[in-house]
């Protein structure tokens, strides 16, 4: 919680990161860039899903609806923070010259995104409509 | 692996696909924000619709723009100017407050 604040201190006094290390090669850079890019581009997909579900399942009890939009929203925005602080780590760690951090972000979001699915396949089979 | 030279070509083509990813995700985005409009004007038009149009119209705009800066600045020379966590920091917080947008929609 410490190091997310840290980071978060990075986002707005981006010279800070200049202080660690060395410049890496900059073909890695770009790597990474697209990386947080590729990141960015699911969290628009589920905010889009959340979108989705609100528009397109309109026969669906409301609590359904809001249930799963929200939960998708909220993905979307935990995934958007988590882009930010992954690329921000991953580059600290190449300038440092470091071992790239792992993560277990993409395994829960990806438990996360298929219990939103069996969610919505049981709903829409089920037919829980209002 | 040695860096090219500056004012070189990459035989790599990083910083274009580098650009095509920024132009991949503003067109994520902007799918987004059509979504947002529509659910916006879901219950026909008024001054709540509007400034929902307006607000999720406007950080579309903000996303552009980062997106625009990003892509001039990889047109230039190799190696390009550094991606900074501000830009970075701009583009999320775009993408979230359009996730409160639509938290307000659902809701």
């Amino acid at each position: 919680m410490i190091e997310f604040a840290r980071n978060v201190r990075l986002w707005f006094v981006p010279e800070r990161i200049r202080e660690d290390g060395g410049t890496p090669d900059y073909r890695f850079s770009l790597a990474n860039e697209r990386t947080f890019l590729a990141w960015l581009r699911t969290s628009l997909a589920l905010i889009g899903g959340g979108f989705a579900v609100d528009q397109f399942l309109p026969d669906l009890r409301w609590a359904w609806r809001v249930g799963l939009a929200l939960g998708l929203l909220a993905a979307g925005v935990l995934c958007a923070l988590r882009s930010v602080n992954h690329w921000i780590r991953c580059e600290r760690a190449m300038r440092r010259g470091e071992d790239l951090p792992v993560s277990r972000f993409p395994a829960l979001l990806g438990i996360g995104v298929a219990l939103v699915a069996v969610a919505m396949v049981v709903a829409v089979l089920v037919g829980w409509e209002a | 692996m040695s860096a090219p030279e500056r004012g070189a070509r990459d035989p790599g083509l990083q910083p274009e696909r580098t650009r095509l990813a920024w132009r991949r995700t503003t067109l994520t985005a902007t799918v987004v924000a059509v979504l947002a409009g529509k659910s916006a004007l879901r219950d026909g038009p008024g001054a709540a619709a509007f400034a929902g149009c307006v607000l999720c119209c406007g950080l579309w705009l903000g996303f552009l723009g980062v997106a625009h800066r990003r892509i001039r600045a990889l047109s230039g020379g190799v190696p390009p100017e550094t991606f900074t966590p501000r830009h970075a920091g701009t583009a999320a917080l775009c993408t979230i407050a359009l996730a409160v947008c639509a938290t307000a929609l659902v809701l």
